[in-house]
């Protein structure tokens, strides 16, 4: 029986006792952090954080100064770069910005994973592959011909993780996919995540200041602080604890708002 | 690790087996593609795998042909509807046209790009001049600091690089122009060579080329990064011209600097020169200083002191206009900064040469 491409082991992302400073300033300090297969799993924490060096650190662009990072299974610190590389074709990342390649159409962005991991693809297929990526990234069939500087932010983000998808990862790492969207945009993102995580069974590391999001897609959410990852859980999970942060973030007047809406969108779903 | 993707195709039924996924499809869309017959039945209950690319291959050809896909489970069936629902075909680069029609408008695009770039400057040049005009009526507007700092930036800094350049130049000079006047047994001409042809020439114009490539440059690159970041518009916003507090400081600092750096450059050539003289032709200093005192007529002094201040001006015109034109992107800073210096180099030389003509008419030779 044919079953759909995902990760074999239960424990994706193994992060164990990270550290990472800059100079005198010390980041991360004895951060553990276990990503589960199939899930979503929101990263909160206030500005300043970590929350992308974190990111960095397990995609490998920032090397911590100490700690154990691993994906499937693979340990990714101080590998050569080909043994590496055939764990990193394995995820897709969205950047804050899409961070498209400023010369390249949308559609040869797509193109670019591909063709840099399997040449012997024919140009045909390529163009039928980018094609459909593009359309599942909910772009229009016009954006594919067009180039980075003609697109609004939120079709720059829909691009990005149209090129995340292309190598069909099975890990997805987005960085603020939401951030500088309206709210209907944001809305329509987070669907967009959810339905393609259901569809190719994603794991999916999420970085957001995005309650709705937090609240309408993610199955679990880490919250940062204190150089560490204080606790790991569903949103109620979250809130049965006492720590002053946290009640703060989900109890506040946003947090509240985000919570009867996400309250409001479950009634809507089971009713109908 | 898995068999590769694979199909075998009887009665009707095209059984697929092994990993139907991106990694391990290897050339099976071609040979697919080589299928004469057309299939009733998709038979995927030998496939390991299926990711995206296996579902789009499996798509394919149920969109040709009225199949029947079995050997699923329900997530795969949902990949595969998910996928067909994204078939819409799609342009990857916008069209060309053919290569002739291609040169032709590229042509016309420079040729156009050039001479808007050219009325651009012109109406740039008549923006500088109203903004010169409200500050020498209003001379408190008028910003020392900003000034004082493009002075050392423009100036003072360059004063090593120009010093180093023009030294090497008057020794060039000397040495070339002895080796060929030798021929001649009037190496000692090679003094006229180098006095006449640094203050008159050579000075002011290496100068304006080192310049254009330090400053103007910068003043590109510099108000193009601030107009990316919206700093220009909050500036206007807050009720600061950009063209007082920006643009006329470097030009202004531009204008006053070239002549001083420019006869800074002629007198270290002068002294490159003089050395390699001593050296080599055995002329003590002061005998060279006194034959640099008769043989340069002050005209040249003159001609050299009045072209330097217009090409400064020319240089902060063009790196300014360039700097202020920046619109969109990154790229656009990188492309306007080359622009700004290749333009300034050009209109130079070419006003150079202008000068030239007009100094020898009017008898100053």
């Amino acid at each position: 029986m044919a079953r759909l491409n995902t990760a074999d082991d239960e424990t994706v992302i193994h992060v164990e006792g990270l550290r990472n400073a800059f100079g005198e300033q010390v980041v991360h300090d004895g951060l553990d952090l276990d990503v589960k297969r199939g899930e979503i799993l929101g990263v909160v924490g206030g500005s300043g954080t970590g929350k992308s060096v974190l990111m960095r650190s397990i995609i490998g662009l920032q090397p911590p100064q100490a700690g154990v990072v691993e994906v499937f299974g693979e340990p990714m610190i101080g590998r050569e770069d080909h043994e590496a590389q055939q764990v990193r074709r394995r995820w897709g990342v969205l950047f804050q910005g899409g961070a498209l390649f400023s010369t390249l159409t949308v559609a040869e962005n797509v193109q670019v994973p591909i063709r840099e991991y399997y040449r012997q693809l024919d140009d045909q297929l390529l163009d039928e592959i980018a094609a459909y990526k593009v359309a599942m990234s909910g772009l229009p069939p016009e954006a594919g011909p067009k180039y980075p500087s003609e697109l609004s932010g939120g079709m720059k983000k829909r691009a990005g993780l149209a090129r995340a998808l292309a190598l069909d990862p099975q890990l997805l790492f987005l960085d603020e996919p939401t951030a500088g969207l309206d709210p209907i945009s944001a809305a329509a993102f987070d669907e967009l995540i959810r339905s393609l995580q259901r569809t190719l069974g994603l794991t999916v590391f999420l970085i957001t200041h995005d309650l709705d999001t937090l609240h309408a897609i993610c199955d679990r959410v880490a919250v940062l602080a204190d150089k560490r990852v204080i606790a790991v859980g569903t949103i109620p999970e979250l809130l049965a604890l006492d720590h002053p942060w946290i009640q703060e973030y989900f109890n506040g007047p946003r947090g509240r708002v985000a919570a009867e809406a996400a309250e409001r969108a479950a009634v809507k779903e089971t009713g109908e | 690790m898995t068999a590769p993707a694979d199909f075998r195709f009887d009665q009707h039924v095209l059984h697929f087996s092994g990993e139907l996924t991106l990694a391990r499809i290897g050339d099976l869309s071609r040979r697919l593609e080589a299928l004469g017959e057309a299939p009733r039945t998709i038979d995927l209950g030998e496939v390991d795998r299926i990711d995206t690319v296996g579902a789009w291959l499996v798509h394919r050809i149920a969109r040709e042909h009225d199949v029947e896909i079995v050997g699923a489970d329900a997530d795969v069936c949902q990949l595969i509807e998910q996928i067909a629902e994204a078939d819409k075909p799609l342009k990857i680069r916008p069209d060309s046209s053919p290569p002739f029609i291609r040169v032709l408008r590229e042509i016309g695009d420079a040729t156009s790009a050039a001479a808007h770039s050219l009325a651009g400057l012109i109406g740039f040049f008549g923006a500088t001049l109203i903004g010169l005009w409200g500050l020498a009526t209003h001379p408190r507007r008028f910003r020392y600091n900003a000034m004082a700092r493009q002075f050392e930036v423009v100036g003072v800094k360059a004063l090593a690089i120009i010093g180093l350049m023009s030294f090497l130049i008057g020794i060039v000079i000397a040495q070339q122009g002895a080796v060929q006047l030798r021929q001649f047994g009037a190496e000692v001409f090679a003094v006229n060579l180098i006095g006449r042809i640094t203050l008159r020439e050579l000075g002011v114009l290496m100068t304006a080329i080192m310049v254009a490539g330090r400053s103007g440059s910068a003043f590109a690159a510099q108000l193009g990064s601030m107009k990316l970041a919206e700093e220009v518009d909050a500036m206007r916003t807050i009720g600061v011209s950009p063209m007082e507090a920006l643009i006329l400081p470097r030009i202004l600092s531009t204008v006053v600097l070239m002549p001083l750096l420019g006869f800074y450059s002629a007198v270290i050539a002068i002294i490159g020169g003089g050395i390699f003289c001593w050296i080599d032709l055995d002329i003590p200093p002061i005998t060279y200083v006194q034959r640099i005192r008769e043989v340069v007529p002050m005209t040249d002094l003159w001609v050299g002191l009045i072209k330097a201040p217009v090409f400064g001006m020319l240089i902060a015109l063009c790196g300014c206009y360039q700097g202020m034109q920046v619109e969109g992107n990154a790229e656009e800073v990188g492309l306007r900064t080359t622009a700004s210096v290749v333009q300034a180099i050009f209109l130079v030389i070419v006003l150079d040469a202008v000068f030239a003509v007009f100094f020898s008419s009017i008898g100053w030779i």
